[in-house]
């Protein structure tokens, strides 16, 4: 299983590639809809392709209020 | 009329295939002249039938399939009625709906859905009556109507208990929550899973492998096979409108319609 840390890296490493934003510019803390520039149903997309990626279900009900890549990783690693 | 160029769908016969084209921004959201060009559709389709062996009906715009019914017009369509009028349109407007959606469910030609991006509410209704549904790897589907205390209204529920099992009904009614391409293959809602950006490929080739068959044993196989749970349907009607009638939707609605929250879909 992944360290919490290596998740969070893959997750900045996915949400950067795809939303077309430079990696180093993403940090664990960050607000992804701010700094990502999207809006709900682009942060659906995004789940879709954590799930996928981390072969996990994500029930978004459990992502309400979560805005940042840190506790985003948290929520998955409690599925791995 | 081969051809049909609306403001919210598109439609062309091409060898065979009739291809339906939603393109409405932002995500085809239904509304009421969705529902009209919808109408003018399957009134066309008894002579577009008759030189047709398969249907596809796919989005052109890159966020999804269809979100579903369109709740800021149907918001403000409330504000600007009487209570009593407000009702009485929302239930014609169910009516109609399910007129098309019962329509396309029993039409004799053999309906795809090609799916990606949202399939929300109203949007998975419409790709329910299809036969079959090809996802690419970016779908994510969803009954949120719980949400905003209502039910789905455009023939779901039915649909999707004569399709799948009832427990799966009540996991995907009852919470609410959107489920990716991977969940919906492994309860039976999608047929085939392609990459992204290949499901209008992939339904256009399948479309095309059916057009080998003999048709009227085709449109003996579908009548046999899927029976359209027209009671059911109709008492949806009733239940969707009597729950419109408590001021809870309103208030759901309003929310939703004047929210700034970035996840308004995750209430």
């Amino acid at each position: 299983m992944p360290t919490q840390q290596q998740t969070v890296d893959e997750i900045l490493d996915l949400a950067a590639a795809q939303f077309k934003v430079p990696r180093e510019k993403l940090s664990p803390d960050d607000d992804f809809f701010k700094k990502l520039g999207i809006d709900s149903l682009q942060a659906l997309s995004l789940l879709t392709r954590l799930e996928q990626h981390f072969n996990v279900e994500l029930p978004d009900y459990e992502l309400q209020g979560v805005s940042d890549f840190r506790t985003l990783a948290e929520r998955i690693q409690a599925r791995l | 009329m081969k051809a049909f160029s609306g403001q919210t769908i598109s439609w062309e016969l091409k060898s065979g295939v009739l291809e339906v084209a939603l393109h409405r921004e932002p995500c085809n959201e239904i509304g009421m002249q969705s529902l009209e060009e919808l109408e003018q559709l399957v009134s066309a389709l008894p002579v577009l039938e008759e030189s047709a062996h398969a249907l596809i009906v796919y989005s052109k715009h890159a966020p999804g399939f269809c979100a579903g019914g369109d709740l800021r017009e149907l918001y403000h369509g409330m504000q600007r009625m009487e209570k009593k009028a407000a009702l009485a349109g929302i239930r014609d407007f169910h009516q109609r709906i399910h007129h098309v959606m019962n329509t396309l469910d029993a039409c004799p030609l053999t309906t795809i859905a090609a799916v990606h991006g949202i399939v929300f509410g109203g949007g998975l209704e419409l790709a329910l009556v299809c036969d079959l549904i090809v996802a690419d790897k970016t779908a994510r589907f969803c009954f949120p109507e719980l949400r905003l205390g209502l039910i789905p209204g455009f023939g779901g529920i039915p649909r999707l208990k004569r399709d799948l099992g009832n427990a799966v009904v009540r996991d995907l009614l009852l919470t609410g929550r959107s489920f990716n391409v991977t969940k919906a293959q492994q309860i039976g809602l999608v047929s085939q899973v392609v990459a992204e950006g290949e499901a209008l490929r992939v339904a256009r080739g399948t479309a095309a492998q059916l057009g080998k068959f003999d048709r009227q044993t085709a449109v003996e196989a579908k009548r046999f096979i899927k029976p359209i749970p027209y009671d059911e349907l109709r008492q949806e009607i009733d239940v969707v409108c009597d729950l419109y009638a408590r001021p809870a939707v309103e208030a759901a609605l309003k929310k939703f319609v004047e929210s700034t929250d970035a996840q308004p879909y995750l209430p």
